[in-house]
């Protein structure tokens, strides 16, 4: 009896992750196989045009211009936060509440950052549906990534180090930025390209707040619209899941792209030598 | 007696060491500043949703149980009931959790536990890489595969429907509740495996009557996680939701979750409508507030 329920259990076991894997692939594969007749150089560098399929230039420079934006604002800010947490803080109420505000941010779904963003950044700042507006919006969904994983490559850097350094004479400040934060680059590094996948990957914060607009943006005050963007619309109005899954595979391969140089970043963290 | 140009270099010295100083305890209270930035984001984001989403009921006399118990949602007759919506959230991160959860933990524990080394080295960052894909991509795949498909089998006008939404949910947490629950599951020390096995437990046993217990606040971390992904999930949603405005009763119904009415409207809505879309959020809010409350007092109490 026993055996019959281990082996019944086992046998779920293998078909859950026969499932799992199946479902995934099925879903990658079908993008690739729906999509791939549309991947040319001119889709890809191609200015939008509504009639046919379009080119999807405009919404690729859309998409970088939100992800260097938010990361030129998120990334000082996370990092310092991150040290002030790790290095300067001593354990105490304050710390906590900041902690706090950080896990709480990110468990807010990001239809709310978008709700948030249409409000103040769109209207009560006056930045209109635009680019900037829905870069300032992910800057504060990519922060607590940044806090976060800035503050694990910060533990990893031995106490030793510190020590070394302050003997030397060295102030805070210059053990800082001398020692700690060179040991823990690679870390930051990787945290940094996972918070790019985030914001590519982001649709309903961006739709809420940099508008629609199929065009080549004219400066970040304009409105325009992100990868993702493009592939909700397109399949929502016009149901074009051809064009969809194109765009889908453009997004796949830069996840794909972000993903393994975060890896390879860390890998090479763990043959540095302390 | 120093010289002159001795006293120049000290009084120098002195200038940079205040200079110095002086940076120390600034810089400390700039990376003070930063870290509070999260605190004073969240607390705008709090403030700003419920401060427009409860004027309706402070100030314009909405009354707050019609809105939550309404079953009609009309902006331009001023009818403002999300009840449908409530419903229809709920069921689908149910119907999700149901599907998602079980195959996403078995997926876990078979990486973790019994996949060959070589195949979980395949498997796993795989699996990883698909918790990054963007969930609109979720959503194409499922207009253009799930709901044709449910639309034939079950021989409905159209095929988006509630359950279209539960599984493409379910899919989409499975990446998120593999990956977490499988790093819950290998932080298991060994000495617990062999400390079980020498009982002489089965392998299998061993796995649900120890392994998995030990590593259940990892595993609930991954069904909280799964479960924000599945509530808080909006464009996928509304390519194969069909958004109608109608309490769910079965399975096949059209249905309009809370996210999907605020993406939805938000483009055109003003003055009323527009806070009610706020209000809408608020609900949505307090939904993740109390599941999350909710599964960190279960895990508590299976810890103890």
């Amino acid at each position: 009896m026993r055996k019959f329920k281990d082996n019944f259990m086992l046998g779920l076991l293998w078909f859950s992750a026969f499932l799992t894997v199946a479902v995934l692939v099925v879903i990658v594969g079908y993008i690739f196989f729906k999509g791939f007749r549309l991947i040319n150089f001119d889709f890809i560098f191609g200015d939008y045009s509504p009639v046919g399929h379009g080119g999807i230039w405009p919404m690729i420079i859309t998409t970088i211009y939100t992800i260097v934006i938010s990361l030129i604002i998120a990334t000082p800010i996370g990092i310092l936060a991150a040290v002030y947490l790790q290095e300067y803080a001593k354990q105490g109420r304050l710390v906590r509440v900041i902690r706090f505000a950080t896990e709480s941010l990110t468990g807010i779904p990001s239809i709310i950052y978008g709700l948030f963003g249409a409000v103040f950044f769109v209207t009560t700042l006056k930045l209109g549906m635009s680019i900037i507006a829905a870069s300032l919006t992910l800057t504060i969904i990519v922060l607590p990534v940044i806090i976060r994983t800035t503050e694990e490559a910060l533990k990893t850097v031995p106490l030793s180090y510190r020590e070394g350094s302050l003997a030397l004479g060295t102030t805070k400040l210059q053990t800082l930025y001398k020692v700690i934060l060179p040991s823990a680059m690679p870390g930051i590094l990787s945290g940094i390209i996972l918070s790019m996948g985030r914001i590519v990957g982001e649709s309903a914060a961006i739709f809420l707040t940099a508008g629609t607009v199929a065009a080549m943006p004219e400066s970040i005050f304009s409105s325009a619209r992100t990868l993702t963007v493009h592939s909700y619309l397109v399949t929502q109005e016009s149901g074009d899941i051809e064009l969809a899954a194109a765009v889908g595979i453009v997004l796949i391969v830069i996840i794909l792209v972000l993903n393994l140089s975060a890896t390879f970043i860390s890998k090479k963290l763990n043959k540095a030598d302390y | 007696m120093p010289s002159p140009s001795n006293e120049n270099q000290i009084v120098d010295m002195k200038k940079s060491n205040k200079l110095k100083y002086f940076f120390e305890s600034a810089s400390e209270k700039l990376f003070l500043i930063c870290a509070m930035l999260s605190v004073i984001s969240l607390l705008l984001i709090i403030g700003f949703v419920f401060y427009k989403g409860s004027h309706p009921f402070v100030a314009e006399g909405y009354s707050f149980i019609d809105f939550i118990f309404g079953m009609e949602w009309v902006p331009s007759e001023d009818k403002f009931g999300i009840l449908p919506m409530i419903v229809a959230s709920i069921f689908s991160t149910i119907g999700a959790l149901v599907i998602g959860v079980p195959i996403g933990l078995f997926t876990a524990i078979f990486l973790a536990e019994i996949a060959p080394k070589r195949v979980a080295k395949i498997i796993s960052p795989a699996v990883q890489l698909l918790a990054g894909i963007p969930s609109v991509l979720y959503g194409v795949f499922g207009l253009a595969i799930i709901v044709p498909m449910l639309q034939n089998n079950f021989g409905l006008a159209k095929g988006q429907s509630l359950l279209a939404v539960i599984i493409v949910l379910a899919i989409m947490m499975l990446p998120t509740i593999v990956t977490v629950a499988e790093t819950a599951i290998r932080a298991v020390p060994k000495t617990y495996r062999e400390g079980s096995l020498a009982l002489g437990a089965s392998p299998i046993g061993t796995i649900f009557k120890v392994v998995v217990p030990a590593a259940k606040s990892g595993i609930m971390a991954a069904i909280v996680l799964g479960l924000g992904r599945a509530i808080g999930e909006t464009m996928a949603v509304i390519l194969v939701a069909g958004n109608s405005l109608i309490l769910p009763t079965s399975l096949t119904d059209s249905v309009r979750p809370l996210t999907t009415n605020i993406a939805l409207e938000m483009g055109y809505a003003f003055g009323t409508h527009q806070e009610m879309l706020f209000a809408t959020g608020i609900v949505l809010f307090s939904f993740i507030l109390i599941l999350n409350f909710v599964l960190a007092k279960i895990s508590s109490k299976g810890g103890k």
